[in-house]
């Protein structure tokens, strides 16, 4: 399945798996798709055991924190452009307001900037109560150029 | 000075009873006063771009926090309870497996209620990093007076 196929698959509202599989990391930590929209989708991210950084608090590692909210950014991206392969990561800015702790994270993203070349996505990430985020980030893609992608599909 | 404040095998017992470093691998190579360093063996799953092999940014920044972390305790000279307040990450290079992410880490200025680390994470050229990265951390140690707020 192309990432192209795979995106079709979920706005039809299909298997998130499918788009999941082209980023391993976010599937190993775990990533679900909580709330289907096609604008501003909202994902979670399972508690369990193992992302655990300070178990004396108990409290999450903060890059699982991180990491999560790095996911949520790409697959946002993945799903709301017509990207054909996945963003590359240029910088990540992320400030922690408090504790996240051991039980689901939800994360929802906007899409602050969108240049033909550069992307910047907004993050923010809440657990049981939406209104007292545990962390906002930042990120920067940078995009394919579409006539790349053009050029490329085109050869394959 | 070159005294380890944190005994290297006290720091790899605290990481191997952290879940989430467990669980990435992480193996601590050096805590010096002055820096932390670690490894951290690339695993398939660790992909963030499947089609073209490239290592997922998330591992590095776990891995940044960790070592930033274990800098500032080996600063401190104990594993006193630590919170990252920010964390920015420049990605310099994709990162292609197999060889293993090196960062290391320094805790550059601390202060009685904050420490502020650098890192930089290379694979096998420390002068060609993949990530460069600040953080900033408070602290709960109650002994150190190096600054009057």
């Amino acid at each position: 399945m192309t990432l192209a196929e795979a995106r079709r698959a979920v706005r039809d509202g299909g298997d998130f798996g499918a788009l999941l599989a082209f980023v391993p990391y976010a599937e190993w930590l775990g990533l679900r798709l909580h709330q289907r929209d096609a604008q501003a989708p909202v994902l979670r991210l399972p508690y369990r055991e193992a992302l655990v950084g300070n178990p004396r608090l108990p409290a999450l590692h903060g890059g699982v924190v991180a990491g999560f909210m790095e996911s949520a950014a790409l697959l946002q991206l993945l799903l709301v452009l017509e990207q054909d392969r996945v963003p590359k990561s240029i910088d990540f800015s992320i400030d922690y307001l408090r504790s996240a702790r051991p039980e689901d994270s939800y994360a929802a993203c906007e899409l602050t900037r969108l240049g033909r070349r550069v992307a910047q996505v907004q993050v923010r990430c809440w657990q049981s109560e939406a209104t007292k985020p545990v962390a906002l980030a930042r990120a920067h893609f940078l995009l394919a150029p579409e006539a790349n992608a053009t050029a490329e599909h085109l050869q394959a | 000075m070159n005294e380890p404040t944190l005994p290297l095998a006290l720091a790899q017992r605290f990481a191997a009873l952290v879940p989430h470093m467990r669980e990435l691998g992480l193996r601590l190579l050096r805590v010096e006063r002055e820096f932390a360093e670690a490894a951290l063996p690339l695993r398939p799953e660790f992909l963030g771009d499947r089609e073209r092999g490239l290592v997922h940014t998330g591992v590095v920044t776990s891995l940044i926090d960790s070592v930033c972390g274990f800098a500032v305790h080996a600063r401190i000279g104990g594993l006193v309870t630590i919170a990252t307040l920010d964390l920015r990450v420049d990605y310099l290079r994709p990162v292609r497996p197999p060889q293993a992410l090196i960062c290391r880490a320094e805790c550059y200025r601390l202060t009685a209620r904050i420490a502020f680390a650098r890192a930089a994470v290379w694979q096998e050229d420390p002068g060609a990093p993949v990530a460069t990265s600040l953080a900033t951390f408070m602290h709960a140690t109650r002994s150190m007076h190096e600054e009057t707020p």
